[in-house]
């Protein structure tokens, strides 16, 4: 696509996460962004967007009702509460919308899992950073085991790379990650452990996926889980298999480990990254399909 | 002029921190017969539940024999006098899977704990007991991995939070005295809540370190029948009590029996008593959480490689309580298997 063929996203909210997909944005081959909307012009993002050459405003969602023609794909990036608000103005306006919240108002989304599935969904979420990592993992191995009977998923982040949004609400992170993992793997037992490690220099984001399962056989998981690797890869190039598939005190245990891209967060966040690659790998279908 | 007599609020975490040594195996029958013993003996609060507090019975740490709710259920019973305190790690436990359910079997004291630099962490779950009229403590685990400043920090969050009280836990059992002293001292400062200790025994130090904490100015202590918890045990509520009547300090605790009750947990929950081995010596040294002994054991012997060196590895690495799948990755690299 030429510059004027590229589709157009607007980023509501201009944190740490809003900043780093209008980094990963300026990159993309299908996408521009048209539009980077704060509350406040001396942010630290805002002045990023500006010294970019971006559109800014501090309007809100004001910013787009009164321009509705400045995006095709809106990334919300604000709070849960926020995109509640969001989605029905953004619904009317007929746009795609990409919710970064752990709202639960859209079809939940894993490139890697259900991007080609066809869904006419204008609203997708991108779950949780935990959600991100383990889901593939969990559906490759769910696809080779049709016995499993729980599965666990260990994420630990960088202490530094967890907000004050991500701190508050580690029920909500808890709570969401569960439900995804059942609902993408069709296991009926998931639970979901979120710890910080404040260790400096700052720890790489890494999760462990563990499965009980009868009678596991490592050789069709360890095959299923590189295929599925390589498929995440494609959109989260820091994505890479640490430990595992191994058979441990009764458990399957496999560790990824996600290093950013480094674009505005530092290469550590990679629980941050991880969720913005699959948000841009989201927007890009979209853009493709519509081309 | 006379001394003031000093006083000092006993917790027992026998039936929660001892869940570690048993791999969070403890039954429902031996939950009932020690909580009872503890009632009997005037334990001001009785801790029980998975090592890793409410909602942490998982395959990371270890799978609970017995569920939450039958755990807290029995030594409900059992309570009469006694109250009932739960551990709750944030990133574990849940308000709506866990402490509303806590709050129905009618725990008492709620002890929200977090990584000793994440106090943030634990503002919801306090903000939630608060709300429901039941007694918070925040708790600050590992606290030898922050300096004085950064502690005195995260427990004036805890204590804005609404903590009614506010423990360090010396969870790799590292400290040696003076450096109880200081931080204790800080915290009695900078606080308006009573402030209390969490000792381990890793260094032999756990007695000593929680008479420097009382002499420092805390005003909680917490101790388990002969020292039955993580790695080579907590501070040894029998001894420590025996301690305390000597220096004139009231408990409120009937010596005889909480002699008996020590006896009752050596009969009926104790596999092994804690001794100081060489793992939890070198798990206290390398500063690591004390309840990642039996995993590492059990890892190391899988791989064929030494614990020290695995406990040495995790060390370095900074590892905070929760992290257990890093002692596989460890093991795994230090084994060249990777």
């Amino acid at each position: 696509m030429t510059p004027q063929t590229k589709m157009k996203v607007a980023i509501l909210g201009s944190g740490n996460i809003g900043t780093d997909l209008l980094v990963k944005i300026m990159r993309s081959q299908n996408l521009t962004c048209s539009l980077f909307v704060g509350r406040n012009m001396a942010s630290a993002g805002m002045r990023k967007a500006n010294d970019l050459g971006v559109r800014i405003s501090d309007q809100g969602i004001k910013a787009i009702q009164e321009n509705p023609d400045c995006c095709d794909i809106v990334v919300d990036a604000t709070s849960a509460l926020a995109h509640i608000h969001h989605w029905p103005i953004l619904s009317a306006m007929g746009k795609f919308v990409i919710d970064m919240t752990p709202s639960k108002v859209g079809e939940m989304c894993v490139p890697s899992i259900n991007l080609g599935n066809g869904s006419a969904s204008s609203n997708f979420n991108m779950i949780t950073c935990g959600g991100q990592a383990s889901i593939p993992i969990v559906c490759a191995i769910a696809a080779v085991q049709k016995d499993i009977e729980y599965v666990e998923v260990v994420s630990h982040i960088a202490s530094r790379s967890a907000g004050p949004a991500t701190r508050i609400n580690l029920d909500e992170y808890i709570d969401t990650t569960e439900a995804a993992i059942k609902s993408f793997s069709g296991v009926k037992r998931a639970k979901a452990i979120l710890t910080l490690n404040p260790a400096v220099p700052c720890v790489d984001m890494q999760t462990t996926i563990l499965v009980q399962v009868a009678s596991p056989n490592l050789e069709t998981i360890s095959s299923s889980i590189l295929t599925m690797v390589a498929k995440v890869q494609e959109y989260v190039p820091g994505y890479r298999l640490l430990v595992g598939p191994l058979f441990e005190d009764g458990r399957v245990v496999v560790t990824v480990k996600v290093n950013g891209l480094g674009d505005y967060l530092p290469p550590y966040a990679g629980n941050l990254d991880i969720i913005n690659c699959a948000a841009i790998a989201t927007a890009e279908h979209y853009a493709k399909t519509r081309a | 002029m006379q001394k003031p007599e000093r006083s000092v609020l006993i917790c027992d975490p026998t039936l929660r921190d001892g869940n570690h040594a048993v791999r969070h195996q403890l039954s429902v029958e031996q939950i009932s017969a020690y909580a009872t013993a503890a009632n009997r003996a005037g334990v001001p609060i009785v801790e029980v539940g998975h090592g890793n507090g409410l909602g942490a019975s998982s395959l990371q740490v270890g799978l609970s024999k017995t569920d939450d709710l039958t755990a807290l259920e029995a030594a409900r019973k059992a309570l009469t006098s006694s109250r009932l305190g739960v551990h709750v790690i944030p990133g574990f436990a849940t308000i709506q899977r866990d402490l509303r359910n806590a709050l129905d079997v009618g725990v008492d004291v709620f002890r929200i704990a977090s990584h000793c630099t994440e106090a943030d962490i634990t503002e919801r779950h306090m903000g939630y007991i608060k709300e429901n009229g039941r007694e918070v403590f925040g708790v600050l685990m590992m606290s030898h991995m922050a300096s004085v400043e950064v502690l005195v920090e995260e427990a004036l969050k805890m204590q804005a939070y609404g903590a009614e009280a506010l423990i360090i836990m010396d969870s790799a059992g590292s400290y040696i005295p003076p450096e109880v002293t200081a931080r204790i001292s800080a915290l009695v400062d900078a606080l308006s809540i009573p402030v209390g200790f969490h000792g381990h025994n890793n260094l032999g130090m756990a007695i000593a370190n929680s008479i420097a904490a009382v002499d420092a100015g805390a005003s909680i202590i917490d101790g388990t029948a002969r020292g039955f918890g993580a790695g080579a045990g907590n501070t040894q509520l029998e001894a420590l009590i025996a301690v305390f009547e000597r220096m004139g300090i009231r408990t409120g605790i009937d010596l005889y029996k909480i002699l008996d009750a020590g006896d009752l947990a050596e009969r009926r929950l104790v596999e092994s008593l804690p001794t100081i081995s060489s793992v939890s010596i070198v798990s206290g040294l390398a500063g690591v959480f004390s309840g990642f002994v039996k995993p590492v054991n059990r890892i190391a012997a899988e791989y064929d490689l030494d614990p020290r060196d695995i406990f040495f590895e995790l060390g370095r690495r900074k590892v905070v309580a929760g992290q257990e799948d890093m002692i596989i990755e460890v093991a795994t690299e230090l084994s060249g298997r990777g």
